[in-house]
């Protein structure tokens, strides 16, 4: 018996299915079901752009609304990838110019953008909305010029942590004088001076905007004006904010903030005067977030201000606030979800700050809603991983980085493996982990045997052999995400575990033991990976099978090799031999 | 060294210890899994790894890359500013810091390192200037001694030894304030102009940029401040 809804039936229920999991499950069931959902797909996300094609994307999905797509490996950030290694959004824009008319929002992360896809997007696009760019690079302030003149509807611009290259500060004053329709404005990243009359007019004009993020090049001065015309912000960064401390200026501040009801979220604060501060505190007891991270303030101001957010949900801050500030932290935020705190010294050899790990453990110990921790410090013990682990089992993601590459616990002097072990044990729930200090094979044992929900793990100068990389493999069902750098890992686990890396994203390895050899192997054997060698030193074939790569990647595709490789770049091929771009 | 790769399908169904059996490569067998491993030998692991390899080149090579430490025998594990990428800190944020740094290097310098803290000193009235350094004293109590020794040549009223050993007497501190008797004001690190005395002896030390010693009249405007703080601390 054949029995269906009418298409219309379940087109009008598979609007419902947002997550693109439920979405990709329904499209599964039949192939009426996969073609109708095909068809009402709106939102499509990508997490590696060399993972699909474009032309894939849009003969599978023609009605797209919204893209979001990811790019270089996450350890570009820390300057890992080489220049020119790849991530052009240029051929994606250009497919979809052609074929989504109607695309309203692009959100990239670790891209390569240019002016020209810049202006591309302004021109192609009638009811473009909404352009995110995180961590994106090749963009100067022209191609901000073009999305400011030409996207008419544009709702949010959002450039966070975007190298772009600086020319002026006039690309503000392209958005038309009839353009209202702007809600989130994230300049912060950008160095030169807008024009401050015209970002007041555009303020002004825009009565729907939510979030404003300003550069560093605004003063403290100006914040009362911009903070008196829109008094409904709820997401507002400063800019720097270390003009001397003026009687006038800071009365002005205060008025302006106590104007805004709506606010949750601060940022900002370069270079601040202490003195400002106190400017905040008719907000503080609404905020819920707040990014002290460029604050370079210390502990009793930073004191000060946290113990007015009694709704704190998520912490930004420098190792200045110390083990003291943590413990005042502690008990004044009992809704903390997440705290990330960054160091202000990283390369001194000797700490600056008196901040050890007490502090994490009195957080972990009076926060009961913690579940996202990122900490940088100095010295750490089995004893106080065990302890975070038993106050918070409800842990997501943990990064812990411990300064000093290898350091033991400092108490005993052993590795770190069953503090570590505890974590992973006791936060069943854990999907992100970051691995610093001294560990052995050990702890990669733990990991494989708990770690049953972990999705992103990140690795460096860890483990002792093959074992920990195979524990890793054999063990973590759900890993989508592997990347390691300086670990003895090598070609045995590997080959022995190829077909799990279909399973995943991608693995990176980096300054490992994987032989040329080995990458030669995987790529033969396995047609849905693409196994791409990253060396500088020339082409692998000049040398020694069993000589390691400087560095691999190797994620699963359906596009094939990619053809934008760059002359370091090779992809270890199904007929084993090497090809070039 | 093998010249045939690793057995793909024995690889995977032997899934035991290193150095069970044959294949793998060398550098990793040879490894026991003791726990302790100094960092050196990482790095040494991938100096020696191809040890027969007939590529000299490649530890030449990796120190351009500026992956390793300078010197590959050493047992010295690398400085950090050597290791590419670690700590893992964004380059925005490691800019910011660096900005910081800057500006507390140069006030370093300017006051000539931490040995020595030379201030100006201008007396309200008086011809010229002095410097004094700052180090050299202990508290308040040594400094306004010195201070009184250095300008009690000049007839500036009642801004003699006397004057200024009176401002640390509360009883007097009202007179003195309200009168025309001078009171020791310093400019600090943001700027401002701060009655001396408020803060602790090594964070004065520390903020202190000159010294002016006003006559009392105009430095009414601090005065109530510190009234209340005497009376805290007396």
């Amino acid at each position: 018996m054949v029995y269906s809804f009418p298409e219309e039936v379940l087109e009008y229920v598979f609007a419902f299915l947002s997550s693109d999991k439920d979405r990709n499950a329904v499209s599964l069931v039949c192939k009426s079901w996969y073609e109708i959902e095909r068809w009402c797909r709106r939102r499509v996300f990508i997490g590696n752009c060399y993972a699909v094609s474009p032309q894939i994307m849009i003969r599978r999905f023609p009605e797209v609304r919204a893209v979001k797509i990811k790019g270089k490996p996450h350890f570009a950030d820390f300057n890992l990838v080489p220049e020119r290694w790849g991530a052009y959004v240029y051929p994606w824009i250009s497919a979809m110019a052609r074929s989504y008319p109607w695309l309203e929002e692009i959100k990239l992360k670790r891209m390569v953008v240019t002016d020209e896809s810049l202006e591309l997007i302004s021109k192609s696009f009638k009811n473009f909305k909404v352009l995110s760019l995180s961590s994106c690079e090749g963009f100067t302030t022209d191609g901000l010029s073009s999305i400011a003149a030409n996207c008419r509807n544009l709702r949010e611009l959002d450039l966070r942590e975007s190298e772009v290259e600086d020319l002026s500060g006039h690309w503000l004053s392209h958005f038309p004088d009839n353009f209202t329709s702007l809600v989130s404005l994230n300049m912060s990243c950008l160095g030169s001076e807008v024009s401050f009359s015209a970002l007041e007019r555009l303020i002004s004009r825009c009565p729907n905007l939510k979030t404003l993020w300003l550069n560093r090049a605004v003063p403290v001065e100006k914040l009362a004006s911009l903070l008196r015309r829109a008094p409904q912000l709820v997401e507002f960064g400063t800019g720097a904010c270390s003009t001397e401390i003026r009687t006038d200026i800071f009365s002005n501040l205060v008025e302006a903030f106590s104007g805004c009801k709506h606010l949750k979220s601060l940022s900002g604060f370069w270079d601040v005067v202490p003195a400002y501060l106190p400017a905040m505190y008719s907000v503080c007891s609404r905020i819920t977030k707040l990014n002290l991270s460029y604050a370079t303030v210390q502990s009793p101001d930073l004191v000060e201000l946290i113990s007015q957010c009694s709704n704190l949900k998520c912490l930004w801050v420098l190792d200045y606030i110390e083990d003291a500030g943590l413990k005042a932290l502690s008990s004044y935020c009992k809704d903390l979800q997440e705290l990330r705190v960054f160091p202000s010294d990283p390369y001194s050899a000797e700490p600056n700050v008196s901040l050890t790990e007490q502090g994490l453990v009195t957080v972990s110990a009076g926060c009961p809603k913690l579940q996202s921790v990122l900490y940088f410090c100095r010295q750490m013990s089995n004893a106080a991983l065990i302890a975070i682990a038993r106050n918070r089992p409800n842990l997501i993601r943990f990064r812990l980085c411990i300064i000093e590459p290898q350091a033991p616990d400092y108490l005993t002097l052993e590795p770190l493996d069953t503090g570590f072990g505890a974590i992973v044990e006791h936060c069943k729930e854990l999907r992100r982990l970051s691995l610093s200090g001294l560990l052995t094979d050990r702890v990669f044992e733990y990991i494989g045997t708990h770690a049953k929900k972990l999705e992103m793990l990140s690795l460096a100068f860890a483990g002792d052999s093959d074992l920990g990389l195979h524990h890793v493999l054999s063990g973590c069902e759900s890993l989508r995400k592997l990347e390691i750098r300086d670990c003895p890992f090598g070609d045995r686990a590997l080959l022995a575990n190829a077909a799990k890396l279909e399973t995943m994203r991608s693995l990176w390895m980096s300054s490992c033991s994987v032989s040329y050899g080995a990458c030669k192997l995987l790529g033969q054997k396995m047609p849905n990976l693409n196994v791409e060698v990253i060396d500088e030193r020339g082409p692998p074939d000049s040398r020694p099978e069993s000589i390691s790569v400087e560095k691999l990647y190797v994620y699963r595709t359906v596009a094939g090799p990619r053809a934008d490789k760059p002359d370091f770049v090779w992809t270890m091929d199904e007929d084993g031999a090497l090809r070039f771009s | 060294m093998r010249s045939t790769m690793i057995d793909f399908e024995k690889t995977e169904l032997r899934l035991g210890l290193p150095g069970a059996g044959g294949g793998g490569n060398e550098g990793e067998t040879s490894r026991n899994s003791s726990g302790k491993r100094g960092f050196s030998e990482t790095v040494d692991l991938k100096l020696n790894l191809n040890s027969n390899s007939s590529d000299g080149n490649q530890v030449e090579d990796m120190k351009q890359k500026n992956i390793i430490p300078a010197s590959a025998d050493s047992a010295k594990p690398p400085t950090k500013a050597q290791v590419v990428g670690w700590p893992p800190v964004r380059s925005f944020r490691k800019n910011i810091l660096a900005v910081q740094k800057d500006t507390t290097t140069t006030d370093v310098n300017k006051s000539g390192g931490s040995h020595m803290a030379f201030v100006k000193v201008s007396v309200d009235g008086a011809p010229y200037l002095r410097k004094v350094d700052l180090k050299i004293y202990k508290s308040y109590q040594q400094l306004y001694d010195a201070l009184s020794k250095m300008f009690s040549s000049f007839t500036i009223g009642n801004c003699g030894s006397q004057g200024l050993k009176d401002f640390m007497n509360e009883s007097k501190l009202i007179d003195l304030l309200n009168g025309s008797d001078c009171v020791p004001t310093y400019e600090d690190k943001d700027g401002d102009w701060m009655l001396v005395g408020d803060v602790p002896w090594e964070m004065f030390v520390d903020s202190c940029k000159r010294i002016r010693i006003m006559k009392g009249s105009e430095a009414i405007g601090l005065a109530p401040r510190t009234v209340q703080r005497c009376k805290n601390r007396c």
